[in-house]
Order: C-alpha cells, then sequence, then structure tokens
C-alpha cells in the first residue's frame, strides 16, 4: 500500500509562501509526476512528503496514517537525488546496503537484497566499487538501488535525470518506467522536462506559483488543458495562443491551437503569412508563419514537406480542435 | 590542467623555490648547529658554519640545570588538551553553522574572527587578576582553557569550512535511508569529516605548542611549558647563545618530527577544498 494523501499543506519560508494551500489525492501504485517552471514549488513539496521540510500547515498522510509530524527516517519512504547524493566513502555494496543496515536487517537478508538489485539495475560488476569509478549512469542506478532494496511504501525522484546527457536520459527514463511496471509501487517523480512528465506519467500534477494548476493524465492534460498556464506549458513545440479580435470572433480572449491542428496549404486559407524558420527534425517539420495579424504561428508538417524561408503560405486552424479562454485564462468549454 | 612551461623557467623556478625554503630554514639550522657550539664559538666573529669543535656540553648543561621532561610534559598536556577540548567546543558550532545556517551565522564567524584581531596583551591583566583571584595561576587546566579559546575561532572556522564541502544531499539521503541523528554523524558525517578533522588537530596542536606569550605570562614553574623553557636561558645573568640554542632545539623537535610524518595531511587539509 502507498497511497499520500495531502491537505491543505502549505509552506512558507520567512515572508515567501512556496505553497499557499494544496491538496493533493495520490492512490496506490500511481505514477504521479509533479512538472511545473523553476521556483514553481515541485521540489518543495516532494521535500514535505519526503520530511526534509517542515510543513508550515495542513495535513500529510502516508498509507492513511498521519505522516505530518514523523520524521524522514519513518515515513517509509525512499528518495533519488539529482545529484545521485551517493556517499563517497563507500563502495556500491555498502551504499546499496546502508538503508538495510540502518534498519537492522541480518547480513544474509542484507547480502541477498543487493545481489538482487544489482542484478535489477546492471550493477554486479560494479559492486566493489567507489562512486567516483562509476559514469552518471551507473550512479544514478547505484541511487536508484539504494532506494528499491527497503520496498518503500513510494519512491520519489526529484529530478533525477538531469545531470545525464540526452541519449542517457531517454534510457534511464525507460528503465524507470519499466522499474515501476515491474514493482507496482508508488513514485512521484519532479522534473522540469514536460517530455518526461507526459511519457512517464500516470497522472501529472502541473504546478505554479505553488498552486495546482491542473490534475489529471497525460493526455487529458494535453488535449483539455483547464487554464492558459496548462495549454502552454505542456506540448513541444508550445501551443500557439492568439488573443484580441481574432479570439473574439471565437467568444473568447484567448484562443489556443496546438501546431499539429494548423492546415499549411500554398493557394488559400484563413491567414497569409511569411515563412520563417523551418525546423527539420525528420518525421516532422515544425515552421515558423510570420502572419501580419496574430504574430508568429507554429505548424506542424510532414517531414518530406520544403517551405522556403520567405514564401507566402496560408494558415487554417481546424475548427474542432481550437481551444478557448476567458479574460481569467480559464478554459471556457 | 597541466600547461607545458619552458625548461628554463622550470628551472629558475626550482632554485627560487630553493632559495626561499633555504632562508625559511636557516634559522633553525644554525640554532641547531649553535646547540653544538662552545659559548665562546657561539659567538664568534666571523661565525664558524660547519668547522668547529662539535659538543654535546650544552645539552648536558641544560639537561642538569633544569626538569626537561616536566616541561615537555606541560606542553603535551596543554597542546593536546586545548585541541581536544577545542575541537569538543568546534564541533557542534562548526556543524550548526553549516548544516542549519541563520542569517547571522556570517556575522557569528565574522566576530569570532574579528577577536583574533585584538592585540593578546589588551587582555592580558584581566585575565591574569582574573586567574590570580581565583588561584589558576600556573596550574595545566588554566593553560588548557586558555589556549582553547585562543585558538577556537581558527578551530571553527576550519572546521565549518570542511563541513561546508560535505553537500547537505548526501546527509539528507541518509536520513531518507533510516539513519538517526548518532547514526548519521557516525557512518556518514564523521567518516567524510575526517581529514579535515585531522587536519584541524594537527595544526592546533602546533600552534599551542608554540605559543609563548600566554604560556610566559601566566605560568611560573608548576605549568611552564617548553616556550617557558626557551625563555628561562635567556636569563639576566646575559645571553648564552649555546645554551639557548640546544633549549630552543629540544624545545622544537617533537614538533618539528610531529610535523614531519603529518605533513602529508597537513597540506592535504590546508588545501582542503581549494580544488575541488
Amino acid at each position: 500500500m502507498g497511497s499520500i494523501s495531502l491537505k491543505n499543506v502549505s509552506k512558507v519560508f520567512g515572508e515567501h509562501k512556496v505553497i499557499p494551500s494544496l491538496s493533493l489525492e495520490i492512490e496506490d501504485g500511481e505514477f504521479v509526476v509533479f512538472v511545473g517552471p523553476s521556483g514553481c514549488g515541485k521540489s518543495t513539496l516532494l521535500r514535505l512528503i519526503a520530511g526534509l521540510e517542515d510543513v508550515s500547515g495542513g495535513e500529510i498522510r502516508i498509507d492513511g496514517r498521519d505522516a505530518t509530524e514523523l520524521p524522514p527516517a519513518k515515513r517509509g519512504l525512499s528518495m533519488v537525488f539529482q545529484s545521485y547524493a551517493l556517499y563517497p566513502h563507500m563502495s556500491v555494496r555498502g551504499n546499496i546496503a546502508f538503508p538495510l543496515k540502518m534498519v537492522g536487517e541480518k547480513k544474509e537478508v542484507i547480502d541477498r537484497k543487493v545481489k538482487e538489485a544489482a542484478d535489477v539495475l546492471n550493477l554486479t560488476d560494479y559492486l566493489d566499487r567507489k562512486p567516483r569509478m562509476l559514469s552518471g549512469g551507473q550512479r544514478q542506478r547505484v541511487a536508484i538501488g539504494r532506494a528499491i532494496v527497503r520496498d518503500p511504501t513510494a519512491f520519489l525522484f526529484d529530478e533525477p535525470l538531469s545531470n545525464l546527457d540526452a541519449a542517457l536520459r531517454v534510457n534511464m527514463r525507460l528503465e524507470i518506467s519499466e522499474l515501476h511496471q515491474e514493482l507496482d509501487t508508488t513514485m512521484i517523480y519532479v522534473t522540469h522536462d514536460q517530455i518526461e512528465a507526459m511519457t512517464m506519467a500516470d497522472k501529472i500534477v502541473v504546478l505554479n506559483r505553488g498552486n495546482i494548476e491542473q490534475v489529471g493524465s497525460p493526455l487529458d492534460l494535453y488535449r483539455q488543458p483547464e487554464n492558459l498556464f496548462v495549454a502552454g506549458f505542456i506540448g513541444s513545440p508550445k501551443m500557439n495562443l492568439v488573443g484580441g479580435d481574432i479570439a473574439r470572433r471565437h467568444d473568447a480572449t484567448t484562443i489556443g491551437f496546438r501546431p499539429e491542428h494548423v492546415h499549411i496549404s500554398e493557394t488559400e486559407g484563413t491567414w497569409k503569412g511569411k515563412v520563417g524558420v523551418s525546423e527539420h527534425l525528420g518525421s516532422d517539420t515544425f515552421i515558423h508563419v510570420d502572419v501580419p495579424e496574430i504574430g508568429q504561428v507554429t505548424a506542424r508538417a510532414d517531414g518530406e514537406r520544403v517551405l522556403r524561408h520567405g514564401s507566402e503560405v496560408w494558415l487554417t486552424p481546424e475548427e474542432g480542435r481550437i481551444h478557448r479562454f476567458d479574460e481569467n485564462g480559464k478554459a471556457i468549454r | 590542467m597541466a600547461r607545458s612551461v619552458p625548461q628554463s623557467r622550470k628551472i629558475t623556478f626550482t632554485i627560487i623555490a630553493w632559495l626561499v625554503a633555504l632562508l625559511i630554514f636557516f634559522p633553525i639550522l644554525w640554532t641547531f648547529l649553535t646547540s653544538f657550539k662552545t659559548e665562546g664559538e657561539a659567538v664568534a666573529v666571523p661565525p664558524h658554519f660547519l668547522f668547529f669543535d662539535w659538543t654535546s656540553v650544552n645539552y648536558e648543561q641544560v639537561w642538569d640545570r633544569s626538569n626537561y621532561p616536566l616541561f615537555f610534559l606541560n606542553s603535551v598536556v596543554i597542546s593536546i588538551g586545548s585541541t581536544v577540548l577545542g575541537l569538543v567546543v568546534a564541533i557542534p558550532a562548526a556543524w550548526a553553522m553549516a548544516f542549519s545556517p541563520t542569517k547571522h551565522t556570517k556575522d557569528v564567524l565574522m566576530w569570532m574572527l574579528s577577536t583574533k584581531m585584538l592585540p593578546a596583551v589588551g587582555v592580558l591583566v584581566p585575565i591574569y587578576l582574573f586567574l590570580r583571584n581565583v588561584g589558576l595561576l600556573d596550574t595545566r587546566i588554566a593553560l588548557v582553557v586558555i589556549m582553547m579559546l585562543i585558538n577556537l575561532p581558527i578551530i571553527v572556522w576550519m572546521l565549518f569550512t570542511y563541513f561546508k564541502e560535505i553537500p547537505g544531499d548526501i546527509l539528507e539521503a541518509a536520513r531518507m535511508d533510516g539513519a538517526t541523528l548518532g547514526k548519521e554523524i557516525v557512518y556518514i558525517l564523521t567518516p567524510m569529516a575526517i581529514p579535515g578533522i585531522a587536519s584541524t588537530l594537527l595544526l592546533n596542536v602546533i600552534l599551542a605548542w608554540n605559543e609563548a606569550f600566554w604560556t610566559i605570562n601566566l605560568t611560573a614553574s608548576n605549568a611552564a611549558p617548553l616556550t617557558a623553557f626557551i625563555a628561562s636561558f635567556s636569563a639576566p645573568e646575559g645571553l648564552f647563545y649555546a645554551k639557548l640554542s640546544a633549549a630552543s632545539t629540544m624545545a622544537i623537535a617533537p614538533i618539528l618530527i610531529l610535523g614531519w610524518f603529518s605533513q602529508k595531511q597537513l597540506v592535504r587539509g590546508l588545501t582542503f577544498g581549494a580544488v575541488k
């Protein structure tokens, strides 16, 4: 069991309210991603759940038990840090065994569990090395190994992949997702990278200035953003947002449409514009078009299409795919 | 990063480095040589460098005329006692300042350092009178406490610097892994801070061993360490350079030997954190 429930949790640093008041339910076995721009309070929220910071108000329940005042060691959670935070003076074996040693596990049990974890994480050949002799990816695996040996109620990940290079990040992303399938344990994962959020999460929590903007599955958030912030934050490249007369024609203050929902034609359409930069990704091409009435619009074309810089094109947004937002930035449904 | 340096520059710098080292070491060498001369040879003009009649008579006389073992014991008790006491006080202080700083932590550190800027003689009279009135003048315990207080700012500063180098994440990881504060200190913090603690200890033993102002002024015979032992040979009846040199050599030899054996640790400690 690994349900976590936050009720009106708040955190104040001096004068600065990092988290005004936040409530959230995390079900057992869920992979939840906290995502948001830097300084949105996502790491603070994770540290509150971990017990590394004290809450200023509210209640945290882990597994139905009040954990608000419990020290980190008593919460039964494991954490993987961005910096790996391995113990430099201990071998890989020592690092992975440490949590078991702390609870006074028997030597045979420790040896067996360390071996199991090392097998799962491909670390068997490195057990006697010191962390400084490992590559970034291996260090990250040791950190994960240290987290899994004690069968925690839930795993907490604090931007664990941001120190890795791009290729390794994709691999580790898959490995963590697979680990979640295998262990079926609750995981809370903090990232600023919305691609990580989209690819890994069962449930995404979008945070902004310490408030939850929206909670939902990745595709819910993508297809039905509840407000302008989520609309602009989720999706890469970003959703095109347009205000003014054009939005008023749709009875909204702002309208938004995603690049893949813009039709490009060289002969006819709603708006005429000039092709700016084209980004060729191979499978797709993202074309940035300067439209005099709107500004810059990003449109997706298929990878084969070549449009010359400066040439004129017509753009038409798909009518059913336009998101409308009111003057407060809330979605109009 | 290794840069390629021209051979001629390497040679020049090597020569300069040796000259500087010799210049610094020369007084000690001269003291050592003088301690084996007769009093007459010691003041001869021009001085004789190596070619004189080597004699150990100064050492015999110094040994006979004073209680060297007592001075030596006092030096050991005062330097080690004050350092250990200092560490006991400074470790929790540096710990708190490094790992849960407040907005005044920097001020406290600066204030402690500022006490080292005060001339010691400025507080000699009050401390002397205080010790006299409580009957602790010329006692080892008083010297241990005074030495500890004198070196405390340095101990706290050094430890603070070492502890600052330990990433907070690692301590938090230990807490997440189920370590209590005690286990965190035993299994994580201490092993990681040992080099820093060791070099702090060594440096402060050396500083306390060599401290002369307070030891000479606050002791007479019972608690007098080797610094007072040297001073007792620059007596009013005139200077006996050869005997003074013999006494000095006997006083500095133990700490030089300690420094020699621990130089690797000392250098490592003093440059700790300079290069990541």
